[in-house]
């Protein structure tokens, strides 16, 4: 971008995601895998959320886990 | 940062201050090695809720085996302090006097997704939860039916354990319910019954019967119906629509009863050993605590809901919702959100991409050419998924007498994080240098154990996986004595490969940083300016002289927002930004090339010759449309119109008709208006739902209403399919005198022209009795229909297969909802399936989020699994090079030794490895890495040999 950007105004190359279920996991890998730095923060001591509770997932009846 | 807290968030968009919590753990998570040591120790018993009360728990614990991080941690409302625990442990890695932390983080966005909380039925007394064992909620049923459940996967009945013969799943338990606070449908409730009733059917030895109880089945999403159609005529599960009013247990027998009424009000009850009760979302407490902290507003159900054209957005710039904290939806919309809000802050924080972050470093690779072989073998019991059918320890013995195997293990959980650190650990300790897991499927796990053994020094492609489980343990179940031969068979089949597999390495490529974006609609045009705005130079091709898409016939989405205003706006900076390439009635005609590196041939009308461009990824938003009917006097009476021909002749709200109302009389003065839904849709040939019809028509209905208050509306449908928050708008149109009428698909109403006007007969469930209705137009749900001719074309060119409805498949439809099979291909808007504005962006930008994590890498590695000429076998008689499906393959001719000499060519870019020129080749002269024909002969030898 802009070479005389005021170093203040440059953006932070880093992201905080809150939650660690299916969704937080998803947001957390396009963006590392896109170039950023992330955190992934969880209220319980494991990721994974709800989807790990579960036996199998329609259609394929893949194991969730 | 498990087991932690987001305190707040202060500074501005692309640079926040985020102050976390780090709650005491009371274990150090860098000793703590997850033996589970302290956990057989402590005295301490409680319900655990992983399995949701069904199991116990001590105080000690991980949530569960598989558990990543997997770090114990202690529960201190119920610990005793007895210290047990820390006298067991190893690793010396508890500490009592962990106390809570702050830190601060600086960010520059921030993407909640905190999820949701299901809703407890005890609140419910009619149904007995709480009261009675055999009532369980649909996710303790989960855990029920699970291999790492409380039954370990036996489907018993709570009161007793024994085998329940019937089921009864009862729809909408603290949904759909505005006295429990939940007027809304939780989406996801109709599909998951279904599949918990197939599934138990499949679990249960003896025949079972399995009735839910609905009120409308919703299986608005992608195939979903077909699922439906699955259950009800493959597995014989039973619906029955009706409304519960009580569950009420059988003195003594453990039985239930459940009284209903059915689709007619009659009342009716039938028994059952078991009720499952398909409980609904509800805001979590943590995260509307979370939601108030930041200051974020919240609905009246406690849930985030942007606005639909900004549908990750939260009242704060740089904070975005996702999931299921802005309303109740499935895993594949989740995943799709989460990608769209990684894109929305990609885009924000796009010029410091790369400025955090290091790169992953591997330990130097291990060279084990000239070392004797010394495989290792890891058998998985996989829970009871492998171990009940299979005797692992058999297996496991049995490994360590075939030759090269120095070192055999089983575990519980191979996959999970202790099993991959022991993995590493052995490997160095045994200096093993092959490996084989027998386990499940390399196509969901062989990933994970590559990159295991790639941090151990090995090379990747030194392992083997032997499928135990999908192969076996599960298609054998009644048969363990053979199933174990087999397994056993299976391991000395990965034995033989390991003995001869060879460290591989992919070349390493460029990558062409811009992307090409098919269909300028709003999904094509929204992912075009989220990847540009990224830093992804677009092409965009549109086949139409225009920009827009089906969105030119839209007004207002169903919570009012304006579609054309901001249509016009989209257009606008598409149009108007210097890196977007605009490229109208154009059409694709053939891709070449692979992920990172396209090159693309495309036609623009009237020129006959071929354009082409290059890009690095290709987003397909080539859209669907509506059809036009051909029933119920579509095109032959001028008032029978369809929903989009209506919604483009409503006026703003207040504002003036836009154009001539063609023949249909001016919209007030209209007396009466039927609409009829599933015109086209859900019916053989077309056995899917258009999941938006039902919305658009309640949307419209409430739009005619506003216009006439005095018009009489009769909407006929199948079932009503309004879900999520989409459900209010329904309640609002049976509160304003919006008449629902249901029809059979066996016995569809029936549209008659009399006079001016016209007459439309049908029949009453709840009188009983054939109904006319005499109204001034009829309005039709027509299906969302995928141009298949097209379609087609771009379906063969891109190497991504159709479903059988001609909408474009995804690589996984849970956990790739965006991405196609084909890698830097992704798919977006109504090309993957109908769908409303809000979802059309949401897929858009999620695809830009896809196709920005290729293009913002410089080198990509290709796979190595690919052909290989063997040229001293090579004669050049070409048999392969026709049959290649990807043209990977040339025929060349050059002079040896004073004659020519003919062999074959293959680009290692466009090699998919997939085996067709080995298979054609006569003289093995062409051969597939890592499948080389005497790794596979030594497999099938070792098949067919005797124990």
């Amino acid at each position: 971008m802009n070479g005389n950007a005021d170093k203040s105004k440059m953006p932070i190359g880093s992201v905080l995601v809150v939650g660690g279920g299916i969704t937080g996991i998803q947001s957390s890998l396009d963006l590392a895998d896109g170039g950023y730095l992330v955190y992934l923060l969880d209220e319980l001591p494991s990721i994974g959320g709800i989807m790990a509770q579960l036996d199998k997932t329609f259609p394929t009846n893949d194991c969730a886990m | 940062m498990t087991n932690s807290s987001l305190l707040g968030v202060e500074g501005e968009p692309g640079r926040f201050k985020a102050s976390v919590l780090l709650k005491p753990r009371y274990i150090d998570p860098a000793k703590c090695t997850g033996c589970g040591e302290c956990a057989k120790h402590c005295p301490i018993s409680m319900p655990d809720t992983y399995n949701e009360g069904l199991a116990r728990r001590k105080a000690i614990y991980v949530q569960y085996a598989q558990a990543v991080p997997l770090v114990y941690r202690i529960d201190t409302e119920a610990c005793i302090g007895c210290g047990l625990c820390e006298r067991v442990c190893l690793a010396k890695a508890v500490t009592y006097a962990d106390a809570p932390r702050e830190i601060s983080l600086d960010v520059g966005s921030v993407i909640l997704a905190p999820g949701y909380e299901v809703f407890n039925p005890v609140e419910l007394f009619d149904y007995s939860y709480g009261r009675h064992p055999n009532v369980v909620t649909s996710l303790q049923f989960e855990r029920i039916l699970s291999a790492s459940g409380p039954y370990r996967g036996h489907l018993l009945r709570p009161s007793d354990r024994g085998h329940p013969k019937k089921i009864a799943f009862l729809q909408c338990v603290g949904s759909r319910d505005e006295r429990e606070h939940a007027g809304y449908c939780s989406s996801v409730c109709c599909m998951y019954a279904i599949k918990e009733a197939m599934i138990a059917k499949e679990h249960s030895a003896d025949p079972l019967d399995c009735a839910v109880f609905y009120m409308d089945i919703r299986a608005h999403g992608k195939d979903f119906d077909k699922y439906f159609l699955r259950a009800q005529e493959k597995a014989g599960v039973r619906f029955v629509r009706s409304k519960v009013f009580k569950v009420e247990p059988k003195n003594g027998t453990g039985e239930l009863s459940v009284k209903y009424l059915d689709a007619s009000g009659a009342p009716a009850g039938e028994d059952f050993d078991m009720v499952v009760l398909s409980h609904g979302f509800r805001a979590s407490k943590q995260a509307v605590d979370l939601a108030n902290r930041l200051r974020i507003p919240v609905n009246e159900y406690g849930f985030v809901q942007p606005g639909t054209l900004r549908p990750v957005d939260t009242a704060r710039g740089g904070i975005f919702a996702c999931g299921a904290f802005s309303g109740p939806k499935d895993i594949p919309e989740s995943v799709t959100e989460a990608s769209a809000a990684a894109a929305d802050a990609a885009r924000l924080l796009a010029p410091a991409r790369g400025t955090m972050i290091t790169k992953v470093e591997y330990p130097p690779e291990r060279d084990v050419r000239a070392e004797a072989l010394r495989i290792g073998v890891f058998v998985c019991h996989c829970g009871i998924n492998i171990a009940n059918t299979v005797d692992v320890t058999a297996v496991r013995e049995y490994a360590k007498t075939l030759p090269g195997v120095a070192f055999t293990e089983q575990n519980l959980y191979t996959c999970s994080q202790d099993a991959q650190r022991h993995i590493k650990e052995m490997i160095i300790e045994h200096s093993l240098n092959r490996v084989i897991v027998a386990s499940c499927s390399p196509r969901t796990h062989e990933p994970i154990f590559r990159e295991t053994v790639r941090q151990a020094g090995l090379n990747p492609y030194l392992f083997e996986m032997a499928n135990i489980r999908d192969q076996c343990s599960w298609v054998h179940q009644t048969q363990p004595k053979l199933a174990t031969k087999k397994a056993k068979r299976l391991v000395r089949m990965a034995v033989a490969k390991a003995s001869m597999l060879e460290s591989l390495a992919g070349a390493s490529v460029g990558v062409t940083a811009s992307a090409l974006v098919v269909g300028g609609g709003i999904a094509g045009m929204t992912a075009a300016l989220n990847l540009v705005e990224q830093g992804f130079p677009v092409f965009l091709i549109e086949k139409e002289a225009e920009l827009g898409g089906n969105a030119r016939l839209l007004s207002r989405t169903h919570d009012g927002a304006d579609v054309r205003e901001f249509l016009v706006g989209l257009i606008d900076r598409v149009k108007n930004h210097p890196k977007i390439t605009v490229i109208t009635q154009a059409t694709v005609v053939e891709v070449a090339g692979f992920r990172g590196n396209f090159k693309v041939g495309y036609m623009v009308v009237p020129r006959k010759d071929i354009l082409r461009l290059e890009c690095g990824a290709v987003v397909v938003a080539s859209g669907a449309s509506e059809l036009k009917p051909a029933e119920y006097l579509y095109g032959q009476h001028p008032r029978v119109i369809t929903q989009l021909d209506l919604e483009q002749r409503l006026p703003e709200p207040g504002g003036e008709l836009p154009g001539a109302p063609l023949d249909v009389p001016a919209l007030e003065t209209m007396k009466s208006v039927v609409m009829i839904q599933c015109v086209g849709s859900r019916q053989q040939g077309r056995m899917y739902c258009s999941r938006v019809c039902c919305t658009q028509a309640i949307k419209n209905a409430l739009r005619l209403k506003e216009l006439n208050p005095a018009m009489d509306i009769y909407v006929l449908y199948r079932d009503i399919r309004t879900y999520g928050f989409a459900e209010l708008l329904y309640r609002r149109a049976r509160a304003q005198g919006i008449t629902f009428l249901r029809y059979d698909e066996t016995q569809k109403p029936v549209v008659e022209a009399v006079g001016d006007g016209l007459l439309v007969k049908t029949f009453d469930h709840v009188l009983g009795e054939p109904l006319h209705i005499k109204t001034d137009a009829v309005v039709l749900a027509a299906a969302i229909v995928a141009p298949e001719e097209s379609n087609l074309d771009l379906s063969h060119a891109l190497h991504v297969p159709l479903n059988e409805d001609h909408f474009f498949l995804e690589a996984h439809v849970k956990l790739r909802p965006v991405d196609a099979a084909t890698d830097g291909v992704y798919i977006c808007g109504m090309a993957h399936s109908p769908k409303t504005v809000d979802e059309s962006i949401k897929q858009a930008n999620a695809a830009a989020s896809r196709a920005a994590t290729l293009l913002s890498k410089t080198q990509i590695q290709l796979d190595p699994v690919i052909s290989e000429v063997i040229d001293a076998n090579c004669d050049g008689c070409a048999y392969c090079v026709d049959p290649c499906p990807y043209k990977a393959i040339t025929l060349v001719e050059y002079m040896q030794a004073g004659s020519v000499k003919k062999t074959v060519e293959i680009d290692d870019s466009k090699c998919q490895g997939c085996g067709t020129c080995q298979a054609t080749c006569p003289k093995k002269g062409v051969v597939v890495k890592h499948f080389k024909l005497d790794q596979l002969s030594a497999m099938v030898l070792a098949a067919l040999a005797e124990e």
